[in-house]
């Protein structure tokens, strides 16, 4: 069935004559605009591979620096160590030049056989050792599945910067099952025609949605959260009912050039969100009785937890 | 108050106390056999893959650290069709038909891809209920044993040959004059009538034979003869204040049980839940196995299948005798309460019923003088309004055989029909076809017949098709697609209408015949388009009322009647054989369904297999025991099965299921069970579906039938059923409620009254059941609708012997009898054994509020909710089965084995092939190995039903959130809801019956269920106890 029954076909067919006649008109302005834009939309893609490797590059000037500054130590350690050795022992003074030298890498290989023969310090150091390993073990177990900072390339070079942050269109407009189901959904290639039927077709990038269309072969894009299959997670009850924001788990999802999992998605994080926030209420006569019961009880506000949100069953089933 | 002091078992093994049984009853779990782990952990006697596998398991489990996760793929519509969503359900109405089966259902459907079935509640014929074979269905769909294009001989062909070799065959033939069959069973759709119309117009030697597999031929002829009306009637049970069946299973098998069972359980709900009603229909039941019709019965006889006919015969001569009909000239017999039945026959007259089973017309016409005396077709049968769903024509068919073999019929289809299979003269059919020049089976599969058949051109599941129906006179339905066609099938009715040069899209032709026919009969339509579209949401075009019932003459000759029963109806001394449908797998049709395999029978809990019921008598003089061999030979035709000691069953039967034995089904049911369709004959052109002289003999050998029935005994505690009769009932509404006591300082007070536990508070939901133990008939469509729903797993005849099935939901079947054991000792027990009262109970996890599985789980994997719920997490169980363990249900299950993607149960293709993958419901997961799992009272039905009411900023609706079983039960047994919200019907149900007919399951351990259930009430008289022997028949 058409989505529009009060339109008739010739209705229909005056719309697209004028899509068609503004088409017309909106590409002409848009070879005359193209010079100013192209840049721009190049620049954007020379940044991926950098933002994306940004903090990595990072990590590393900040461990060689560590490094330096660990070498400097190191080095002002030892002359100090020179120094006082020296100063404590005026008698070896007496002895020759030649025999000076080399006792200090003597005695440096004897006071080392000293501390690693001491009982005390191999102790201290196999527990030290012990420790950290275990921390470490442990740490990387936790993280086993947690992508936090995932960014995959995706099979189109989308950008939600320029969409949801510069143009600012509503997140809505094409997660079309936000507020109805389960998955938010990821756009079908229609929507994308809603504007690119008409805007910057001539674009690679927008190339390869034609390129879809044509051949039948749907757009495979690369998942960024992938929470279990166990968990049951539901975007209608926490954007539609929870009025949570997009950006309150994705992140500054208008400032991304290619999507990232900022949240780690752990049960962890789930339940500490539960606990903190305030469940809406507000103009939503199924949580009526709740909160006049909860009020009864306590004066705090009424938390997802109060009303059974770190359940089980709640996710798990 | 009153003690209970009846005893039940759950098997004859159990009232035996043998020693397999006590061990069992004692270890709920059997640790895996030496051998299960043998063949795992030993390389050299287990199969290659399971040692790479257990190497493999060490191999992954090293590298898991440095493992990366797997990139998954999200992949969104091209162009995304409007109003579907992922993850949102969308509902089609459509119809269910599977030969002459109807069920108006609703089909849910994710993605595209149908995963559940529903009952459609707008239909007044079927009113919203399902049966076991409708809620498997939709796994039908996704069998993988389906032919996947056209073949012609066991070659995979195109259709465009297919069409062109066909097509020029049947213009040959039909230019020779030569004759073409059409071999069909019932077809309900005028549309394909009217498609096989046409093909006949354009091939004119062509005719068109319909049978079943369970036939009514019989009615259909005796009705004829006795009011010149060739059809099945409409039986009305609604009205019915004492109903007499004699042989008929019409909860179970006969006829339209969808169509009665609502109306049957109508008269027999009382109290709360029957609107304040104290009155109850009685029903006897006459028969030879134990159905679950029978079981259902107050008061029961049985009888030996050559007594059938006198049976019906005497029965009438005894009311005749009272209301002034000509007599009959039958021997008299001596069935135990048949004088009581034709006293209250009598007494209710014109509000009685008889219905029978025999497909023999004499005995139908027996039965027609019998209503008509009565005057049941002025109120419980309707003569006006057809039952469509049984056309076949057995004189007919037996007919075709005999062209068949003479080889004068050129050319022959089979559509919806597999008489090779199911016909009595199957063997004479196969050695026919040979002869035959062109044969074309429109069969799913290359199926027995199918198979000897020169082309199958297959056609789609019915959830792929356009059709309509009318299951009964002016009663319209249609059929949509749920989801495009998955392989390359083409419906019967194009293949038809193609070969007969006509335009072939059935889509249109069904909405042209409807524009003529249907849509003349509508009121209120602005256009086709509007009534069509309004048609096919709601699924069912009902136009107006129904001629009412009217008295109508009988015509036909009683006493020739009388006098052919006299000469049929021997009485013998010998074994008889009684066959017989079984609820699940019915005629076979369906046989390749994993989950109507695993289905037990409602009344022997027996799975994968069917086998020679006898009753204990008749085992103990054959001297043979459970499981032994038996051959039953009848005209040179044998089966060897294993026997099923079956109290109920008439001494010196043996009773015998259809539907098994299938050769060319499946991967499923192949070489499940025998076929015992070589067992029927032919009695005056007619199927008879019994032998009264076989040869039954002890045969070497053992064959362990897998019963899910002694498995989760009731540990021989009392009030685990509560029951009483109707008489007493009336007077005290508590009638039969035992109410257990605790001995404190302070006196006895119920054991309610003391807890250590300060319980949960509920102050949102609080989800519970209410189970009417009177109105659950055991049909078991719940079970089936649970393993829908949430996607349990099906293990295997060899997993159900080792009692590790997986069914959340299942009903349990106890026998009882009035003897006491203190006062007649156990010989007693023994004699009444042999006709036993039956009841049903469903059982599922109860929910306690003070849950004994809860305390005892070290890892808290189950917990409880604050809606009542107690909560089963998966991936926090390590499987200890401590909780399985303190259950005092015996509803936990536990995971044995993947039973996913795992080659030992390939069989079970529902979690095992990517097709049947497609039957999974998405909201729920699919459990690991070594984890335990149970009734989450369909939490995600729970959750999305409280999500739909939030987003539209209000509470849900009373009855808003039903659970798979409740929505699934046709007679409304099990009543599902919010108990905080006044109200939903729980509340009201609960609100009078908390203080009369509700109880909790072993209320004394104190575990407070959110399930209550109603006492069993029986339409007894009050007085002596049940006749404890039963009355020998002579």
């Amino acid at each position: 069935m058409p989505s529009f029954l009060n339109l008739a076909d010739k209705d229909i067919d005056g719309i697209l004559d004028y899509i068609d006649s503004e088409n017309t008109v909106a590409k002409a302005s848009l070879t005359a605009g193209d010079n100013k834009t192209t840049p721009g939309a190049q620049t954007n893609g020379d940044s991926t591979p950098s933002s994306s490797s940004g903090p990595s590059e990072l990590f590393t000037l900040v461990l060689v620096a560590l490094l330096v500054v660990m070498l400097l130590v190191l080095g002002v350690l030892f002359v100090i160590v020179t120094i006082l050795s020296k100063a404590i022992s005026p008698q070896v003074v007496g002895v020759d030049q030649t025999a000076s030298t080399t006792p200090l890498v003597q005695r440096l290989r004897e006071g080392l056989t000293n501390t690693v023969g001491n009982s005390t310090v191999r102790t201290v150091a196999i527990w030290l050792f012990l420790f950290v390993a275990t921390k470490m073990s442990i740490d990387g177990l936790y993280s086993i599945g947690i992508q936090q900072g995932y960014a995959p390339k995706q099979p189109i070079a989308y950008s939600h910067k320029l969409h949801a942050g510069q143009y600012k269109i509503d997140c809505n407009y094409c997660h079309t099952g936000v507020n109805k189901g389960k998955s938010a959904t990821i756009p079908a290639a229609n929507i994308c025609m809603n504007c690119h039927g008409v805007i910057k077709k001539e674009s690679p990038e927008i190339q390869k949605i034609y390129r879809a269309i044509e051949t039948d072969t749907p757009i495979e894009w690369i998942r960024v959260h992938n929470l279990p299959d166990l968990a049951y997670f539901n975007h209608a009850q926490h954007v539609n009912v929870g009025n949570v924001q997009c950006q309150s788990c994705h992140g500054e999802i208008q400032k991304m050039e290619v999507v990232e999992q900022r949240s780690s998605l752990t049960m962890g994080w789930c339940i500490d969100c539960h606990r903190k926030t305030e469940v809406n209420t507000k103009d939503n006569a199924y949580y009526d009785k709740l909160v006049a019961l909860h009020r009864k009880e306590s004066r705090e506000p009424l938390k997802v937890a109060n009303i059974g949100g770190l359940e089980c069953s709640k996710c798990h089933y | 108050m009153e003690q209970v002091t009846k005893r039940y078992w759950k098997g004859v093994e159990e009232l035996r106390n043998d020693a397999t049984y006590v061990k069992h009853a004692q270890s709920e779990f059997v640790e895996p056999s030496a051998t299960d782990l043998q063949s795992i952990l030993d390389g050299s006697n287990a199969p290659r893959r399971d040692f790479l596998k257990t190497i493999g398991f060490g191999m992954a489990a090293v590298s898991l650290a440095a493992c990366e996760a797997p990139v998954h793929k999200a992949i969104p519509y091209l162009n995304k069709p409007e109003g579907t969503f992922p993850s949102i359900s969308d509902y089609y109405a459509s119809t269910y038909t599977d030969g002459g089966e109807y069920a108006s259902i609703l089909v849910e459907t994710r993605e595209g891809r149908p995963i559940k079935i529903e009952g459609n509640p707008l239909s007044s014929i079927t009113k919203g209920g399902t049966t076991a074979r409708v809620q498997a269905s939709v796994l039908s769909l996704y069998d993988i044993d389906k032919l996947k294009g056209p073949k012609k001989g066991s070659n995979d062909a195109k259709w465009e040959t297919v069409d062109k070799e066909i097509t020029s065959q049947l213009a040959a033939i039909a230019a020779k004059g030569g004759a073409i069959r059409l071999v069909t069973s019932t077809i309900i759709s005028p549309s394909t009538k009217a498609v096989i119309a046409d093909f006949v117009t354009k091939y004119p030697t062509t005719r068109h034979i319909v049978y079943d597999a369970n036939s009514a031929s019989g009615i259909v002829q005796a009705n004829q003869l006795s009011f010149d009306r060739a059809v099945v009637p409409a039986y009305d049970f609604s009205k019915a204040k004492t109903i007499v069946s004699i042989g008929a299973d019409f909860l179970g098998t006969w006829i339209a049980p969808l169509n009665y069972m609502k109306d049957y359980a109508k008269t027999r709900k009382i109290g709360a839940v029957g609107g304040g009603n104290k009155e109850m229909s009685r029903h006897y039941q006459f028969e030879t196995i134990l159905s679950m019709t029978g079981s259902n019965a107050d008061y029961r006889g049985t009888y030996k299948p050559s007594q059938e006919g006198l049976v019906v015969a005497n029965l009438y001569n005894k009311v005749a005798a009272k209301l002034g009909g000509t007599p009959i000239n039958a021997p008299a017999v001596t069935i135990q309460y048949l004088d009581k039945a034709a006293a209250d026959l009598i007494a209710s007259r014109g509000r009685s019923l008889v219905v029978a089973g025999s497909n023999d017309p004499n005995v139908q016409v027996v039965v027609n003088a019998l209503n008509s005396l009565l005057g049941s077709y002025a109120s419980t049968i309707n003569l006006g309004v057809a039952v469509n769903t049984r056309q076949g024509n057995d004189q007919q068919m037996n007919a075709f055989v005999d062209e068949l073999k003479a080889g004068q019929v050129q050319g022959v289809m089979f559509f919806s029909a597999n008489p090779v299979y199911d016909h009595p003269r199957g063997a004479e059919i196969v050695q026919a076809l040979a002869k035959v020049p062109l044969s074309i089976s429109f069969g799913d599969r290359a199926d027995e017949t199918g198979s000897l058949a020169k082309y199958i051109t297959p056609a789609p599941h019915f959830l792929e098709c356009w059709n309509d129906a009318e299951p009964v006179t002016g009663h319209y339905s249609l059929m949509q697609p749920a989801i495009t066609h998955i392989f390359k099938t083409r419906q019967m009715q194009t293949s038809l209408l193609t070969w007969a040069g006509l335009p072939n899209d059935y889509q249109e032709y069904v909405k042209r015949q409807w524009k003529n026919t249907q849509y003349a009969k509508s009121a209120g339509f602005t256009s086709f388009d509007a009534f069509w579209i309004k048609a096919l949401h709601d699924g069912v075009f009902e136009p107006a009322a129904m001629p009412a019932p009217a008295a109508i003459a009988f015509a036909g000759n009683v006493a020739a009647a009388g006098s052919a029963i006299a000469q049929r109806y021997k009485p013998t001394t010998g074994m008889e054989v009684a066959l017989y449908e079984k609820v699940g797998i019915g005629t076979g049709s369906q046989a390749n369904n994993p989950w109507l395999q695993e289905f037990p029978d409602p009344v022997s809990k027996a799975c994968w297999d069917n086998y020679a019921a006898v009753s204990q008598k008749t085992a103990k003089d054959m001297d043979v025991e459970q499981n032994e061999l038996v051959s039953i030979e009848v005209a040179g035709k044998t089966v060897v099965l294993p026997i099923l000691i079956q109290p109920g069953q008439a001494d010196n039967t043996v009773g015998v299921a259809i539907g098994y034995g299938r050769s060319k089904s499946g991967r499923c049911s192949d070489g499940v069970g025998q076929n015992a369709y070589p067992l029927a004959s032919l009695v005056g052109g007619f199927v008879s579906m019994a032998a009264f002289t076989p040869k039954v003999n002890k045969h070497s050998g053992r064959h362990e039938i897998a019963q899910t029935q002694t498995h989760e005994t009731v540990m021989g505690r009392k009030a685990v059923l509560q029951e009483g009769i109707l008489a007493r009932y009336q007077k005290n509404p508590r009638e039969g409620r035992y109410e257990p006591k605790v001995e404190t300082s302070k006196g006895a007070v119920p054991a309610t009254d003391i807890s250590l536990w300060h319980g949960y508070g509920k102050p949102n939901h609080s989800w519970g059941m209410v189970i009417d133990l009177n109105s659950c008939i055991g049909c078991g469509a719940c079970v089936v609708g649970c393993i829908s729903e949430n996607n349990i797993a099906t293990v295997g005849r060899e997993e159900v012997l080792a009692r590790r099935e997986m069914h959340w939901m299942r009903i349990d079947r106890y026998y009882s009898s009035d003897a006491e054991l203190e006062k007649d000792g156990y010989k007693a027990l023994e004699v009444a054994s042999a006709n036993p009262e039956v009841t049903f109970q469903p059982m599922l996890c109860q929910h306690c509020s003070n849950a004994p599985c809860e305390t005892v789980c070290p890892v808290l994997a189950t917990t409880h909710s604050t809606e009542g719920l107690n909560q089963m997490t998966y991936n926090r169980c390590i499987g200890t089965r401590y909780c399985a363990n303190n259950c005092p249900y015996k509803v936990r299950r536990f995971n044995w084995f993947k039973y996913h993607d795992e080659d030992k149960f390939a069989f079970n293709y529902h979690l095992n092939s990517d097709l049947g993958k497609m039957a999974i419901n998405p909201d729920v997961t699919v459990r690991a190995r070594g984890v335990i799992e149970k009734c989450s009272f369909c939490v995600q039905r729970i959750q999305e039903g409280k999500l739909t009411a939030k987003k539209e900023r209000r509470r849900p609706l009373p009855d808003e959130i039903q659970s798979a079983c409740a929505q699934a039960c046709p007679t409304d047994a099990i009543i599902f809801g919010d108990m905080n919200n006044p109200e939903s019907t729980i509340s009201k149900v609960l609100n009078t019956e908390l203080n009369e007919r509700a109880f909790h399951v072993l209320e004394e351990i104190n575990v407070r269920p959110q399930i209550a259930y109603l006492t069993k009430i029986r339409n007894k008289d009050e007085g002596p106890k049940q006749e404890s022997t039963q009355e020998t028949v002579s």
